[in-house]
């Protein structure tokens, strides 16, 4: 599965969507593989306002446990309830029922700390 | 007969009307129920229990318990848990019936034997961990914990700091339990990474304590079953900063009589004795995690502990005691298999453990590096990591390496932990198997290897030999059915 020219990336395999101010959260498809099937994901209350790089959401997977770390600052203006009940959209969908929350950014700047779909896939090529 | 995979529930063997047991005669006067349980707290209807004979009971669970594998069945390389063997002795000397019979309300003077018991175990532990008092108390080694970290948030209260002390410094390759323990005491984690030989990244350490830093938790060696040379260091770094130093004692079986966690600047240690002094562990618990504390912390142990005055035994309360942090006096079960297991051993001979142990490890590490990605290739402690990162490249899996091991009658290893390395294979053989044990281990893990190149997929569908095949974990995780019911 490609990653999706218009997104934003980040180290943590993380997937940005902005759409008018919005920022659309979500894992890669890299990620999903590598967590394994995901069986609960614990979403954020809404209005919550968190900061670039803090953990806000938890992904559990039959491996691990995996915080979601806020690609930009923001507030917390929507989530992704399918996933109460169908945990698995994330490894079904990563980049499109599998999405995770919506923040409205604080502040546009930040989105150029992320990586375009091109520099991400030159870092999977790394790993 | 049902096949091994169709075997029913206790639920299913119920027969209306038959019983296990009978109660005698009824020899005193009958008191209605109604003025016993006020009438809205009686249950309407008759629980729905197994009505089965005491045979069909004991048939039942003896039939489930041999599709179990326990360390009385087979090799079990479960890194950082220590499975290793449990020597029948401690067994008999907890039904010696001074030890079995005894009521936890009895007079101290009435049970003056367990509590000198209890007294030279503390005293023990103490001298392993090099630190002053211990408490038998915690029932686990997760409880240690989180009774090691309330001791600290009590010391820093007590020098008017709790306020300013809010960061508990992690490594990125704790256990699990680490992190859990120090947001049950409400501090905030911050993780430091590892270097590139495994160890602490001491100039990330630096760069992160100051007066904000309530302590540090580290095992040592940690969870790739490094010894992390720059302790003194470290310690320094934290002590400086005016923060507390947790030894999570999971990995003591390395070091025992060879190292101890307060020469190397820690200020509490936990020992789990369902690892390190083998009594038993997971299923057949419970647990017993004591923690040793400075001379300067032990005002704040949990109470009681037991202290002693002119040959006398007795149950003292510290003089700033954090308060009580189980029922009663711990495990007391197990606390008098660790410390038989002690007495069995006796210095030298926990030396010894701890030595072999370690040259177990290596042995099987060196014999499978050249089959294995080894990560960080240095002699290791009791435990090593390896990669299923050659593996993966076939489409083989850590999960599938560690599900194909129980064809060979081995329990799977600690699989995807530490978190640091991708698909990590953690093994920990233990001081108590025998050459021809590790041989096989070896043989089964050198065939696996060359199945996941020339036919991955027996080893993708694997197992085969096991009572069930391959469970769905995933929906298992995702709608689990917790409790029978009629319907199913």
């Amino acid at each position: 599965m490609a990653n999706p020219r218009d997104y934003l990336y980040t180290k943590d395999h993380e997937w940005v969507r902005v759409i008018d101010g919005t920022a659309r959260i979500g894992i890669t498809e890299y990620a999903q593989n590598e967590l394994g099937d995901v069986v609960f994901v614990e979403l954020p209350a809404p209005e919550l306002i968190v900061e670039e790089g803090e953990g806000f959401a938890v992904v559990e997977s039959v491996k691990a446990v995996s915080d979601i770390y806020a690609p930009v600052s923001g507030t917390v203006k929507a989530v992704n309830e399918a996933l109460e009940d169908s945990p698995e959209l994330v490894n079904e969908s990563p980049f499109d029922e599998g999405w995770i929350a919506e923040l409205e950014i604080n502040d546009e700047s930040q989105l150029k700390d992320l990586m375009t779909a091109d520099e991400y896939d030159a870092l999977l090529e790394e790993v | 007969m049902a096949t091994r995979s169709q075997i029913p529930l206790i639920f299913e063997h119920s027969s209306r009307g038959r019983r296990g047991y009978r109660y005698p005669a009824l020899d005193v006067p009958e008191t209605a129920l109604d003025e016993l349980i006020p009438a809205e707290h009686q249950r309407q209807q008759p629980p729905q229990l197994p009505e089965v004979s005491e045979v069909e009971v004991v048939r039942h669970f003896t039939g489930l318990s041999r599709l179990n594998h326990g360390v009385d069945v087979g090799f079990y390389p479960l890194g950082s848990c220590t499975m290793k063997y449990n020597p029948k002795v401690n067994e008999d000397c907890a039904r010696m019936s001074g030890y079995m019979h005894l009521h936890p309300y009895q007079p101290a003077e009435t049970v003056q034997g367990a509590l000198a018991l209890m007294h030279r175990l503390q005293s023990y532990l103490s001298d392993l961990a090099g630190l002053h008092e211990t408490t038998l108390q915690p029932a686990a080694g997760a409880h240690g914990e989180l009774t090691g970290l309330m001791i600290m948030r009590a010391f820093h209260k007590a020098n008017g700091e709790d306020g300013m002390r809010k960061e508990m410094i992690i490594p990125d390759s704790a256990h699990g339990t680490n992190p859990a323990s120090a947001k049950m005491v409400n501090y905030q984690v911050r993780e430091v990474p590892s270097d590139d030989r495994g160890g602490v990244d001491v100039d990330a350490l630096r760069a992160m304590v100051g007066p904000q830093t309530a302590g540090l938790m580290l095992t040592n060696p940690n969870t790739l079953g490094l010894f992390d040379e720059n302790i003194c260091e470290i310690q320094k770094i934290i002590h400086e900063a005016g923060g507390l130093l947790y030894y999570d004692g999971a990995n003591a079986n390395a070091i025992m009589g060879y190292v101890r966690a307060g020469d190397m600047g820690f200020d509490i240690v936990h020992f789990n004795l369902h690892k390190t002094f083998s009594t038993p562990h997971g299923g057949g618990g419970p647990g017993s995690g004591p923690i040793a504390v400075s001379q300067r912390l032990a005002p704040f142990l949990p109470e009681p502990i037991v202290a002693e005055q002119h040959g006398e035994f007795f149950f003292k309360r510290p003089s700033q005691s954090i308060g009580r942090v189980k029922s009663f006096y711990g495990n007391f079960g197990v606390l008098v298999r660790a410390y038989a297991y002690i007495r069995s051993l006796g210095e030298q001979g926990l030396k010894d453990v701890s030595e072999t142990a370690v040259l177990h490890a290596n042995y099987l590490m060196r014999n499978l590096q050249p089959y294995y990605e080894l990560p960080y290739d240095r002699h290791c402690m009791h435990e090593f990591v390896l990669s299923g990162s050659r593996q993966k490249a076939h489409g083989v899996r850590t999960m599938d390496v560690a599900k194909r091991l129980l064809d060979y009658g081995v329990h799977a290893p600690t699989v995807y932990f530490p978190l640091n390395v991708e698909e990590s294979i953690m093994v920990e053989p233990t001081e108590t198997e025998t050459l021809t044990t590790l041989d096989t281990f070896i043989g089964a893990m050198k065939e696996i290897a060359r199945e996941a190149e020339e036919s991955p997929d027996v080893v993708c569908n694997a197992p085969y030999e096991t009572p069930v095949r391959r469970l769905d974990e995933a929906q298992a995780a995702r709608k689990p059915i917790l409790r029978w019911t009629p319907e199913h």
